[in-house]
């Protein structure tokens, strides 16, 4: 008599599903749980989005990009890290209220830069890290470049693009408000996920100064090669940053209205 | 000691946010029972822990004392407790609300379907919704996170979910997670929204941070009531209609937390909470991240404690047992946090895909998880929804092989 063990591959008609979404579904079952493979798929994507949340940003490297671009642009750091390029994430991890805020060097910067500018920006992109440095190696400069493709000549003065490191959103309120401009939009990488370790993330806000609470802003979220396109993203930027001058305002009272993204 | 010798009567003399410039505050001390406060107004916060531990603190005596008891009150008492303590009290409480389905009788379990997708694509999110039916998930709710916090995909979601419920004839009910305001401009365009979602905090400056105040509250409550589209058997109308989430950490995130503990000011949100009734109230325990709950220790305490302190408050508390990536925090956190609610008589909790939110990019606990649990402490699901799992109706759904025959023609690619 054979009494060997063995497990069926279940007959599960819900395996169909795993074509129309990138969630775990139909994964089957082991009793009440979930089979060893997947448990195991679970867990080495785990151990990546971990990697991702403490890789550093390469500031320079991104720098020279712009520069190629014929972009102007300043490097930053924020008070996590004491020194320039030094990368203390579980301090970051810790103490948000240091990565909202600007080194003193990074601050003085900023004044001495405004202060020798003829004319204010009206808008500044502010480029940071945030817990995934690599999304922001991925799509900060592919997102830069479709906005200012998208925006209508002349209609705005662009600031500096400022590359900001060991940074969480607020600290774009601060950059905005020594660089005097009307608007600060902000490429940030978002908390990685599971399955979307690269995701970037975008914080648009008015007249900008630090006190600003999150609901004064208008976020576009989710962009990567499995998400919403560069310039579906781009759409969107340009589109609050336009009803945000007419309104003079950005945040709750500024919503997004899908009809115009679907043409 | 110092706390422990604190009489409670104290609490309500000396407000941890002043009463004159917080609408909370106000809104927690105006509101307050004197009259069931007046048995236990001679304890100290430590006689009242041992009180609620003795056998003489029946749970219909603790739902009694429950209006009378402040948010801040309930906090105190349980920072002096352990984690049995937490989850023994806990436990002697149940708080039933009621929509289509009824969440939080003794001995059942529930869950939230949450089918998130990152474009709020009808096929993915009906995908995930038929995975999640076929493994008993969905009795408290099936709510959506959208990416889009706008009225045209409110509106779609709402009536995708609404579509699905009356052609399997599922008895639960829907939520579409967007900003209060959003929802109130879909119910003027004639959205078919069953519970009124909002995240709240526990002082007023936080509250702002959300873009609310008590009297929008109030407003959209009113709104949603006037739809009448709960009712179990012959009843119209539910009961409870809000679906609330918050969460450790929110007021401190919000720069907006006067020096308050933030565990306090989580209780304050249920202080919030408690006076519109809500069908669901969700601690969201690990979302945040690791500036307010480092590991998986301190997600496990604030758990425990925000269960407590809601289920204390008379609110039918749920918990959403995560962690982000960047948490010092694993799946085994998770599974204990999880097996310990669920003595604890825990309402409901999340059903992901997986455990893993494609759209929202943190870990909670999968479909699976809640079958484990179930099966483990032999908690079954919503009776309403029970007798639906039994059904023909179900046995219909099993039958389907693709998500697009859940949707209308119109969401159909």
């Amino acid at each position: 008599m054979n009494n060997k063990i063995t497990i069926a591959k279940q007959p599960d008609l819900s395996e169909a599903l795993q074509r129309y979404t990138s969630a775990r579904v139909s994964l089957g079952s082991a009793g009440p749980a979930i089979p060893t493979r997947e448990q195991l798929r679970f867990q080495l994507d785990h151990a990546l989005a971990r990697d991702a949340v403490h890789t550093q940003l390469d500031v320079t490297s991104l720098l020279q990009s712009l520069q190629q671009r014929q972009m102007e642009c300043l490097g930053l750091r924020s008070a996590v890290a004491s020194e320039p390029g030094q990368n203390d994430r579980q301090l970051y991890l810790r103490r948000p209220d240091l990565g909202r805020t600007l080194h003193p060097d990074s601050r003085q910067a900023l004044l001495q830069y405004t202060a020798n500018l003829a004319e204010k920006p009206e808008a500044i992109f502010v480029i940071a890290d945030g817990l995934s440095a690599l999304a922001v190696e991925r799509h900060a400069l592919p997102v830069l470049d479709a906005s200012i493709r998208t925006m209508e000549p002349d209609q705005w003065r662009v600031g500096p693009v400022c590359v900001v490191s060991q940074a969480r959103v607020a600290i774009g309120d601060e950059i905005g408000q020594l660089l005097q401009a009307k608007l600060t939009i902000l490429l940030i990488g978002e908390r990685p996920g599971l399955s979307a370790p690269d995701s970037l993330g975008v914080y648009i806000t008015w007249n900008p100064r630090p006190g600003r609470t999150d609901a004064e802003r208008n976020c576009i979220s989710n962009i990567r090669h499995e998400g919403l396109s560069y310039e579906a993203a781009a759409q969107r930027i340009v589109f609050y940053m336009n009803e945000a001058k007419r309104l003079q305002a950005t945040g709750i009272g500024l919503k997004e209205n899908t009809e115009l993204f679907l043409a | 000691m110092t706390l422990a010798d604190l009489p409670l009567e104290v609490f309500q003399n000396e407000a941890v946010v002043p009463y004159e410039t917080d609408a909370v505050t106000r809104l927690i001390l105006d509101t307050q029972d004197k009259a069931a406060f007046a048995p236990i107004s001679g304890l100290t916060t430590g006689e009242f822990r041992d009180w609620l531990l003795s056998d003489e603190a029946t749970g219909e005596r603790i739902a009694a004392l429950s209006p009378g008891l402040l948010p801040e009150m309930a906090a105190a008492v349980s920072k002096l407790m352990r984690a049995q303590d937490l989850i023994y009290i806990a436990r002697k409480v149940s708080v039933t609300t009621r929509f289509r389905t009824t969440v939080g009788l003794p001995g059942r379990l529930s869950t939230r379907l949450q089918p998130n997708h990152p474009t709020d694509d009808p096929i993915g999110i009906a995908a995930s919704i038929l995975d999640g039916l076929l493994l008993s998930s969905g009795d408290a709710v099936i709510g959506i996170n959208p990416v889009s916090d706008n009225v045209a995909s409110v509106t779609t979601l709402l009536r995708m979910i609404d579509h699905i419920r009356l052609r399997y004839a599922i008895p639960t009910q829907s939520c579409v997670l967007a900003h209060i305001t959003t929802q109130m401009d879909a119910m003027r365009q004639g959205a078919p929204l069953d519970l009124l979602f909002q995240s709240i905090a526990g002082t007023e400056a936080a509250n702002t941070g959300f873009g609310i105040t008590l009297p929008l509250l109030e407003e959209a409550h009113t709104m949603a009531k006037e739809l009448k589209r709960g009712g179990i058997g012959a009843e119209t109308g539910g009961e409870n209609i809000f679906y609330f989430e918050t969460g450790q950490g929110s007021a401190l995130s919000a720069n907006a937390h006067h020096g308050v503990d933030q565990q306090t000011l989580e209780a304050r949100a249920y202080g919030v909470a408690r006076h519109y009734h809500p069908m669901l109230v969700n601690t969201v325990v690990g979302f945040i991240g690791p500036e307010y709950l480092y590991d998986g220790k301190q997600i496990l305490r604030a758990g425990l404690e925000d269960h407590f302190c809601g289920k204390l408050l008379g609110l039918p508390m749920g918990c959403d047992i995560c962690y982000t990536n960047h948490a010092e925090a694993d799946q085994d956190d998770m599974d204990a946090l999880l097996t310990m609610l669920g003595t604890a008589g825990v309402n409901y909790i999340m059903g992901v895909p997986g455990a893993d939110d494609i759209m929202l990019n943190y870990q909670s606990t999968s479909f699976h998880d809640a079958l484990y649990l179930r099966r483990l402490l032999n908690l079954r699901p919503a009776p309403e929804f029970e007798a639906w799992l039994a059904g023909d109706k179900y046995h219909h759904l099993r039958l389907t092989d693709k998500p697009s025959t859940l949707l209308s023609a119109q969401d159909r690619p």
